[in-house]
């Protein structure tokens, strides 16, 4: 990736990272963990020119999809679309509160941009594989792009959908796993150990890339692959680090699901100012 | 007046307790005394309080990942094995995610497993409405063999772990994510298919159970100071359902107002209904959550858009005496 969009989309991410932050503060309750640990593919997903959207367009029939199986990381969701002009700023302030566009996890018919509810884990990849199928019927080239838990993959139905993906050749789908290694009991391996994951989904019948999930080089190099892939769909195993940019919450489990208090907001607002530049 | 086995909580405002915390310390402790007690729970162990009994009895305890599916057909299989398991996880997964495996495995059969589900109805709050089971009472329900119970308060909680514990087959426990006052002496003794009367009176009959029951207190007590008696029913046992108590205090009032953090669709209002059309038809009002899904919101906000408050049991009550 060139230096000038990568030093872009990482001040993006960092833009992202603090509008998460802030609006779990305020929240008062949330998950910030993971959706710090996917900032950086959504930074590239929604502002690298890879998702053909348009704010002002939500329901425009041709468009990429985006699903967040993992619907708990909606911070991120929100904050992208937010940024990316979707609906304006100030609701990211309403985050679960009674009332607001912005659910405790996402609402399709809530939210301008979410293109399937989800909060439930294990369905959104099955909901992905009939956007799938219903865009090659309709002969559209539109990619659906669904991102998914590590700990998610110990649902049957995320192996069910999987299975299907690969027999109907769905190679208009695209499977991001956030490999953050940390699930809410505990460490994944611990918890139920999915190893090995990357061969996992091989053995299902789909490309395999396996990246740091931080790196914008690698981010780009396996997206634009799986967005090439023919004949069978591809999933980008990406290795992150939970609660990443906010040193005290990297890789800490109980930051699955707390908001920071004022005090841990204003340290983790500094973390990732120190991210910005680099 | 208010029954025997209940405290004046409204005047002590003694410790706040979910029953979910009352569930983690009750299950440990019976850990100690019931060695084929075994545990199970889907990735949730902090917030069901199974991890009390997992740090306790670790090699007792399974941790099967995000998967309830998968978590009751096991644990129906654990049990064809001599053990007692309890598995939780949220109300929404329980029931709704592992209705089939829960129907056939655990059900059909007959097996002794415990679900003991947190994390139910609508006052689960800011996560909004697909961590909300507003239909598990419906669907627990309309599954033959298993008995539905909704404690009140912790030492309710309590009672029923010991009560069950003691009957051979499946059950599920509908346990609550927030705090509510302890109405219930520890002399309170819990019989499934048995209600508890908490107030008398002759203008209504209020049912209530799970974490409305304080509301309904709250309600009733209320209402007795403006000189309105009513019958406030803790209505727990929701399924055997105590027919008997419901057909006289229906005989003697003639309007039942049910409520429930829940559909009222299916769950205590639908459970009341059916009991009464048959046995003492009268007026009934259901309150509760009315055929639409949850939101995000605070526990209180939620309770009072949806109308299941205390303001709202009065009101119902007044608007429908003769
Ligand atoms: C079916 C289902 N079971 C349980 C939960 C509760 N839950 C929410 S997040 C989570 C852990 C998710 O872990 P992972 O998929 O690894 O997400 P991440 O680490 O990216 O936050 C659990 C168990 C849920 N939302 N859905
Ligand atoms: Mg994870």
């Amino acid at each position: 990736m060139e230096e000038k969009k990568k030093n872009r989309l990482k001040k993006v991410a960092a833009g992202l990272r603090q509008d998460i932050i802030r609006m779990l503060c305020l929240a008062g309750s949330g998950h910030p963990g993971g959706a710090l640990s996917m900032t950086d593919i959504f930074s590239y997903l929604y502002f690298g020119d890879v998702l053909n959207i348009d704010p002002n367009k939500p329901d425009k029939k041709d468009r990429d999809r985006l699903v967040l199986s993992k619907g708990h990381a909606c911070p991120i969701l929100y904050a992208a679309l937010a940024e990316k002009g979707y609906f304006d700023k100030s609701h990211l302030k309403t985050l679960r509160k009674f009332g607001s566009i912005l659910q405790g996890h996402p609402d399709m018919n809530k939210t301008p941009g979410v293109d399937i509810s989800t909060g439930s884990l294990g369905q959104g990849l099955s909901c992905a594989v009939g956007m799938a199928l219903g865009a090659r019927l309709n002969g559209q080239s539109l990619k659906v792009f669904a991102v998914i838990g590590d700990g998610e993959c110990d649902e049957g139905q995320i192996w069910e959908a999987a299975m299907a993906a690969a027999h109907y050749n769905l190679d208009n789908l695209i499977a991001i796993v956030d490999k953050n290694g940390l699930q809410i009991d505990g460490f994944t391996k611990d918890v139920m150990d999915t190893e090995p994951l990357a061969e996992k989904w091989k053995a299902f019948g789909w490309e395999v890339a396996t990246i740091d999930g931080h790196d914008y080089d690698q981010i780009e190099d396996s997206i634009q692959k799986a967005k090439n892939a023919s004949g069978r769909p591809a999933v980008v195993v990406a290795e992150t680090v939970k609660g990443k940019g906010v040193s005290f919450m990297e890789g800490v489990c109980e930051w699955h699901g707390q908001a920071p208090s004022e005090e841990e907001k204003e340290e983790a607002l500094k973390c990732i100012g120190e991210f910005k530049t680099d | 007046m208010i029954a025997d086995n209940v405290k004046h909580m409204l005047e002590t405002e003694e410790k706040n307790i979910a029953t979910r915390a009352a569930y983690g310390a009750k299950l440990a402790e019976l850990g100690g005394r019931y060695e084929n007690i075994v545990v199970l729970d889907c990735d949730l162990s902090g917030s069901t309080k199974t991890s009390v009994f997992a740090k306790k009895f670790p090699e007792r305890f399974f941790n099967f990942g995000i998967a309830e599916t998968n978590m009751m057909s096991a644990a129906a299989g654990l049990a064809t094995m001599g053990k007692i398991p309890f598995a939780s996880t949220f109300g929404v997964f329980a029931t709704k995610r592992a209705a089939d495996q829960v129907s056939i495995s655990i059900a059909y059969t007959k097996l002794n497993v415990k679900i003991c589900a947190t994390h139910t109805g609508i006052t689960v709050g800011e996560d909004g409405a697909t961590h909300q089971a507003i239909e598990d009472v419906a669907i627990m329900r309309s599954i033959p063999n298993i008995a539905v119970i909704s404690p009140a308060d912790g030492t309710e909680t309590e009672k029923v772990l010991e009560e069950i514990i003691k009957i051979h087959g499946p059950c599920y426990v509908r346990l609550c994510r927030g705090s509510a006052p302890i109405i219930f002496n520890d002399d309170y003794h819990f019989q499934l298919g048995k209600g508890t009367r908490i107030y008398k009176g002759d203008k209504a009959t209020v049912v209530c159970a799970g974490f409305t029951t304080h509301i309904g207190m709250e309600a009733a007590k209320e209402l007795e100071r403006q000189g309105i008696g009513v019958d406030l029913i803790n209505m727990s046992s929701i399924k055997p359902i105590d027919s008997r108590l419901l057909v006289e205090s229906a005989k003697k009032t003639g309007l039942v107002i049910t409520v429930e953090d829940h559909s009222i669709i299916g769950g205590l209002g639908g459970a009341v209904c059916e009991t009464l059309a048959e046995g003492q038809p009268a007026k009934v009002i259901r309150l509760g959550v009315k055929d639409r899904f949850g939101e995000s919101g605070t526990p209180k906000e939620l309770i009072e858009a949806y109308g299941f408050g205390k303001k709202d049991i009065i009101a119902a009550v007044k608007e429908n005496i003769g």
